[in-house]
């Protein structure tokens, strides 16, 4: 049998990468449930207009604060209840998908971006650069995440963008101190010596040679940042400083939902029951997803 | 010891100026001329509006508006309300023990709960009351903690009637207040109805407070307590033929307890955030509500002031829990 028969068949016989991948992180059937909600949660945010029974701000006049369909009351047409001004409730959760979903993946993009621009600069450069950017990060760590974003969200004003705003820079210390630590890590190895003494500049040597090995961490920290933007955004909805009514936000509808809790319990339990689930979802897949990509940590 | 305790004063110095900058430029940033501010929704003449702008010192140039606001802070004047007009200090000292008493009991609850829960689910690892805790604490540590209160609420206090809805205490009782802390306070004035007030109105905020600091707490005392399990000295403990309880409490749990005491000293920004909310929904006395308050009023010099006060707070528990290993473990203080 000649060598290249023998290299095709251990390469038809060896796993590829993402299959072991796979096969590591459906082990964990914690994950795969967090994947599936994941799904579940996307196809609902993009098919939301086929799905949703009703339009998220249409007000039914004659069905004010109407119990769920399983309750004394509840009528099939609003199967999740209706809120104080006669809108659905499962309209309402199923379109506040699309806005939880826009949030995460605006504020991690953001923050991610901004995260590893900098922590990279601080790695390549040392000396004054690094030890101004890592301060700073050092302050922003110094207030507490939730104080630090009402600030900031009073600074610009509240609203859902202002609030994806604040929380991308209260995340944004974890992105840089990781992108510094694995640049660092990365920087010391030889074949990053190799490549500079191949001629690479330095824009190609931060972001073609030594990004790419730094970003399993950094993917598992924004699929957990995913869930800590939802939940953040969320606080500052409730607080009402980020989404405005009658934005379909979880937040928002939670703190419209302040002043009935007492006689409707479910203007209260659902919305709050949708952010519970989708952060829950998100970390349950993080945590998968570190043990299946670094399989050191893994317990 | 006595170099590692300059260095980590030295990093403080100019971490703290910073956070005043920050908060100093606060109440540059918000939209709207803090005087017009002031003032309100009357208006303002502009030969006054030019006075006032004058006597409170914003015509100068920002380096030498910082430098006197330096100056107040370090002489402990932090502004006065603009909603109540008293002093932003006097107001912090007042609703600051309320907070400290309800993140001391969420942490307490957090530990005495979470730290068995860990130490029993890595001793069975693999049971179904290990998969059962990790899956009620992954739950736990994702919990909206605004909607956990509110919940809780219309459980215990709306349709059990167990506890009451907000406040620290009845609003039928009064207690001289000596240190600011409710229960130690009613201890003091041996009222006993008081006692129970006071306690019943603390558990609830306690409980979801401490909700996501005890899942926390569990997980980490478990993977902490696998990793010491497995190792030699645990072995030895065993051949040596200690009773199993003595090995896993004695042995096991003050090595694998390192870890989890640097994971709740790391908690105590975030307690600060859950604390936040949940003074807001309990309408719980504290500075988090104030803060809140403050921003919806647009009552910015308070604002300016218990952000700068909770920040120093945070950097000197952080100093605080530092030093404390360097004195404890010799090897961190390189």
């Amino acid at each position: 049998m000649s060598d290249t028969a023998i290299a095709a068949q251990t390469a038809a016989r060896m796993p590829s990468g993402l299959r072991l991948f796979w096969r590591s992180f459906a082990e964990n059937r914690g994950a795969v449930l967090g994947l599936s909600v994941m799904v579940v949660l996307l196809l609902l945010a993009v098919f939301a207009d086929v799905v949703a029974p009703h339009s998220p701000i249409q007000q039914f006049r004659d069905h004010f604060l109407t119990p769920p369909m399983w309750q004394q009351g509840g009528t099939a047409a609003f199967p999740l209840g209706t809120d104080d001004v006669g809108r659905d409730v499962l309209a309402r959760l199923i379109y506040g998908a699309r806005l939880s979903l826009l949030i995460g993946i605006s504020v991690v993009t953001l923050s991610l971006a901004c995260g590893i621009v900098l922590g990279l600069t601080a790695a390549f450069a040392g000396g004054l650069v690094d030890t101004a950017i890592m301060r700073l990060m050092d302050i922003v760590l110094v207030f507490p995440s939730l104080l630090l974003a009402i600030v900031i969200v009073a600074i610009l004003g509240p609203g859902l963008f202002n609030a994806m705003i604040a929380v991308a820079v209260v995340t944004l210390p974890s992105y840089t101190r990781l992108t510094r630590a694995a640049a660092l890590s990365e920087l010391a190895r030889d074949y990053v010596t190799a490549t500079r003494c191949a001629g690479a500049g330095r824009l190609h040597l931060m972001f073609n040679t030594v990004l790419p090995n730094c970003l399993a961490p950094l993917i598992v920290q924004a699929t957990l940042g995913f869930a800590t933007a939802i939940l953040d955004a969320a606080a500052l909805g409730f607080l009402g400083l980020g989404a405005q009514p009658p934005t379909p936000e979880w937040g928002t509808m939670l703190a419209g939902a302040l002043q009935f809790y007492q006689r409707a319990w479910w203007v209260l339990a659902f919305p709050g029951l949708a952010i519970l689930l989708t952060v829950l979802a998100f970390n349950l897949f993080g945590d998968g997803l570190r043990d299946a990509l670094d399989p050191r940590l893994k317990q | 010891m006595l170099r590692f305790l300059i260095r980590r004063i030295s990093v403080i110095v100019p971490t703290f100026v910073a956070v005043t900058f920050l908060s100093f430029m606060l109440i540059h940033l918000v939209p709207g001329d803090p005087i017009e501010t002031r003032s309100g929704e009357r208006g303002i003449a502009p030969e006054r509006l030019t006075e006032l702008r004058h006597q409170f010192g914003f015509d100068q140039p920002l380096w030498r508006q910082f430098l006197h606001y330096e100056q107040q802070v370090a002489s402990g004047d932090l502004g006065t309300s603009i909603v109540t007009q008293d002093s932003v200090w006097q107001e912090f000292l007042q609703l600051f023990p309320a907070t400290v008493e309800l993140s001391v009991c969420a942490i307490l609850f957090a530990v005495l709960i979470g730290v068995p829960l860990g130490v029993i689910a890595a001793v069975r690892r693999g049971t179904a009351f290990d998969y059962g805790l990790m899956g009620v604490s992954v739950t736990g540590a994702s919990m909206p903690i605004f909607w956990w209160g509110l919940m809780a609420i219309l459980l215990f206090s709306v349709m059990l009637g167990w506890t009451p809805v907000s406040g620290r205490i009845s609003d039928a009782m009064f207690v001289e207040p000596v240190t600011g802390f409710m229960l130690i306070d009613c201890w003091y004035s041996d009222d006993a109805g008081a006692c129970r007030s006071a306690a019943s109105h603390l558990v609830l905020p306690m409980i979801v407070l401490g909700t996501v600091p005890l899942a926390v707490v569990a997980r980490m005392t478990r993977s902490a307590m696998l990793e010491v399990l497995n190792e030699d000295y645990i072995r030895t403990a065993r051949a040596k033929g200690l009773s199993a309880p003595r090995v896993v409490v004695v042995h096991a749990l003050r090595n694998a307890l390192i870890p989890v005491v640097t994971v709740i000293g790391l908690q105590v920004g975030a307690l600060l955030s859950g604390a936040i909310l949940t003074e807001t929904i309990f309408a719980w006395p504290g500075v988090g509500h104030w803060l809140v308050e403050s921003v919806q009023r647009r009552d910015y010099p308070v604002v300016q002031g218990g952000v700068l006060l909770i920040a120093s707070l945070v950097m000197l528990v952080n100093l605080g829990v530092d030093l404390t290993y360097g004195f404890l473990n010799p090897r961190i203080r390189r």
